[in-house]
């Protein structure tokens, strides 16, 4: 394991070197989407260029190539959240097709009139309107789980909402909104004590931590590539294969089945059941790539550098008498949303703009997030391995220079 | 003075500025911050454009000849362009208003206010004062929307 640089790590994301309104850029928006290795670009390059073909299809050699691939993607996935079974790891477009699966596939086949499903009051809409839909289309009903002040959720409030009608909790590891880390594997073993499964939207604990589906005993895992260096339009679901086995296919079509006749079908099993048509197989490849650059960096030192950079940038806004931080849970990654007294987050985030600093101004897609805290959105800077405390200094300067111009 | 003049006019003033955002973003911020534009009790939901992720209320009102616009927003710099746009569009008659090209936000170089997100309220604002003028042009007599 190489030693931790910033400097050296920099150079790998061509997208980093540029100016935006001739400042050089600041990317605090790695929430939203990550930037991307050379050698991620490259894979997908090399893919077209060189490797094109359709996977499980074709008996020739390039087509056989590819399926290798592709499959060895799959597995480089299971190892990455340590998934039992490569056949647990079914590819789609991201984390909201995630979702949306289980709740069409498992909903379907599990979830009738009266029953009930389980969220956060801290979910991204993602995480929320498949739910509710759910509900709406079976009869069931919606039950939110409260947050504090500080952006947490208490273990003994999720445990004392369960009921005998609770067919599933769905709930996010990382608040995309306030960087919570909520602790999900108690979580799980208290839903678990009631046989209820648990769905995890893991989109923005991946980038950051080091994710075990065995250790956390998941049922549903889900994540998207391109908020972890990888390429958009493709993203994972984890599910154990008991599950896989009971929910039937999310979409038809090619690829899904064993034989068809016009008097019935006989499905392939997991995960070729749920992957009808021809998947971003460029995509598998570049998440595959993705992550075996995060695992030359490492988790560990991941994890240590940016808990410095969000320790430095919470101490740093801090100090600002009129910025106030949404979200002081004290398991946090790195993730600091904000608001200016006073101020509107928009204009905060266009002055901020102007001087080279991206960050995301609004809602952040949590609206009953931001009823809750009774704030119209809020400014979020999400940061990365690859920024900087350099970076961080010249933001706070930058925003000290946008309140002073809005006031 | 007609629109054209009006976009003229504005054109003019930024052109003092130069290539210095800071002070074009700072006569906006004081547009913004200077002008009462609807009372607290005048900002009625049914009066919001949706979609924005500032807040933006709009009010006209035509009587029968031209149409007059109010506009506020939750958001000084939004509030600011609005204050411009409605120094350009305000009195006149609604087939000028409908067919006017606006090209003096991009001369004045905030063009980046007209960009395609779901961030912005402008867009939307010019949008729904366009609406506003097509329905009086179509009705022909004095109304408020």
């Amino acid at each position: 394991m190489a030693i931790f640089n910033p400097i050296d790590i920099r150079k790998d994301f061509p997208t980093l070197e540029q100016k935006v309104n001739k400042h050089n850029l600041i990317y605090f928006d790695n929430g939203a989407t990550a930037h991307k290795p050379k050698v991620v670009i490259n894979s997908i390059q090399e893919y077209y260029t060189n490797k094109n073909s359709n996977i499980h299809r074709g008996v020739h050699t390039l087509s056989r190539q590819i399926t290798e691939a592709y499959e060895q993607a799959r597995v480089t996935v299971q190892h990455f959240v340590n998934a039992a079974f490569s056949h647990e790891i079914v590819f789609t477009k991201g984390t909201t097709d995630s979702i949306n699966l289980v709740a069409y596939s498992f909903g379907k086949r599990f979830v009738k009139a009266g029953d009930e499903v389980m969220i956060s009051a801290m979910e991204h809409h993602s995480n929320i309107l498949p739910w509710m839909q759910l509900c709406e289309d079976r009869g069931a009903s919606l039950k939110v789980v409260p947050i504090n002040k500080a952006g947490e959720i208490k273990v003994e409030d999720f445990t004392k909402l369960i009921t005998d009608r609770t067919k599933l909790v769905a709930i996010t590891h990382v608040s995309n909104t306030l960087g919570t880390i909520n602790p999900i594997k108690e979580i799980i073993h208290n839903a678990h004590l009631r046989n209820v499964p648990v769905l995890i939207d893991g989109a923005q604990a991946v980038p950051h931590l080091k994710v075990d589906v065995q250790d956390l005993d998941a049922d549903f895992y889900c994540f998207s590539a391109h908020k972890m260096f990888g390429p958009t339009g493709v993203g994972v679901l984890y599910a154990k294969e008991k599950w896989l086995n009971e929910m039937p296919p999310y979409q038809s079509g090619g690829g899904i089945i064993q034989t068809v006749s016009f008097e019935g079908v006989t499905y392939a099993p997991a995960p070729l059941k749920f992957e009808a048509g021809t998947p971003h197989i460029a995509g598998g490849i570049g998440l595959a790539t993705a992550i075996n650059y995060i695992n030359q960096i490492g988790f560990e030192q991941i994890e240590k550098y940016e808990n410095e950079l969000l320790n430095y940038a919470q101490s740093q806004l801090h100090q600002m008498e009129e910025v106030e931080i949404i979200g002081q849970s004290e398991h946090k990654a790195a993730v600091v949303s904000f608001i200016v007294k006073g101020l509107h987050p928009y204009d905060v985030g266009m002055i901020l703009d102007k001087y080279g600093v991206a960050v995301r101004t609004g809602h952040h897609c949590t609206q009953p997030l931001m009823d809750y805290y009774k704030i119209p959105g809020t400014i979020r800077a999400s940061l990365a391995f690859y920024n900087t405390f350099e970076e961080i200094d010249t933001f706070v300067t930058a925003l000290k220079k946008a309140i002073k111009m809005l006031s | 003075m007609s629109i054209e003049e009006n976009e003229k006019e504005i054109i003019d003033e930024f052109n003092i500025f130069g290539d210095d955002w800071e002070s074009r973003y700072e006569y906006i911020i004081d547009l913004g911050k200077s002008l009462p534009l609807l009372s607290d009790a005048e900002k009625h939901d049914n009066l919001l454009i949706k979609g924005c992720q500032s807040k933006m209320w709009l009010k006209t009102y035509f009587d029968g000849t031209l149409m007059s616009i109010r506009a506020d927003s939750d958001a000084i710099i939004t509030k600011g362009m609005a204050a411009l746009v409605i120094r350009v569009l305000n009195n006149h008659r609604p087939e000028e208003i409908v067919n006017a090209p606006l090209n003096f936000i991009d001369a004045i170089g905030l063009k980046e206010h007209l960009s395609p997100t779901r961030a912005n309220g402008l867009t939307s604002l010019i949008k729904q004062i366009k609406l506003d003028a097509l329905a009086y042009l179509s009705k022909g007599s004095s109304e408020t929307k």
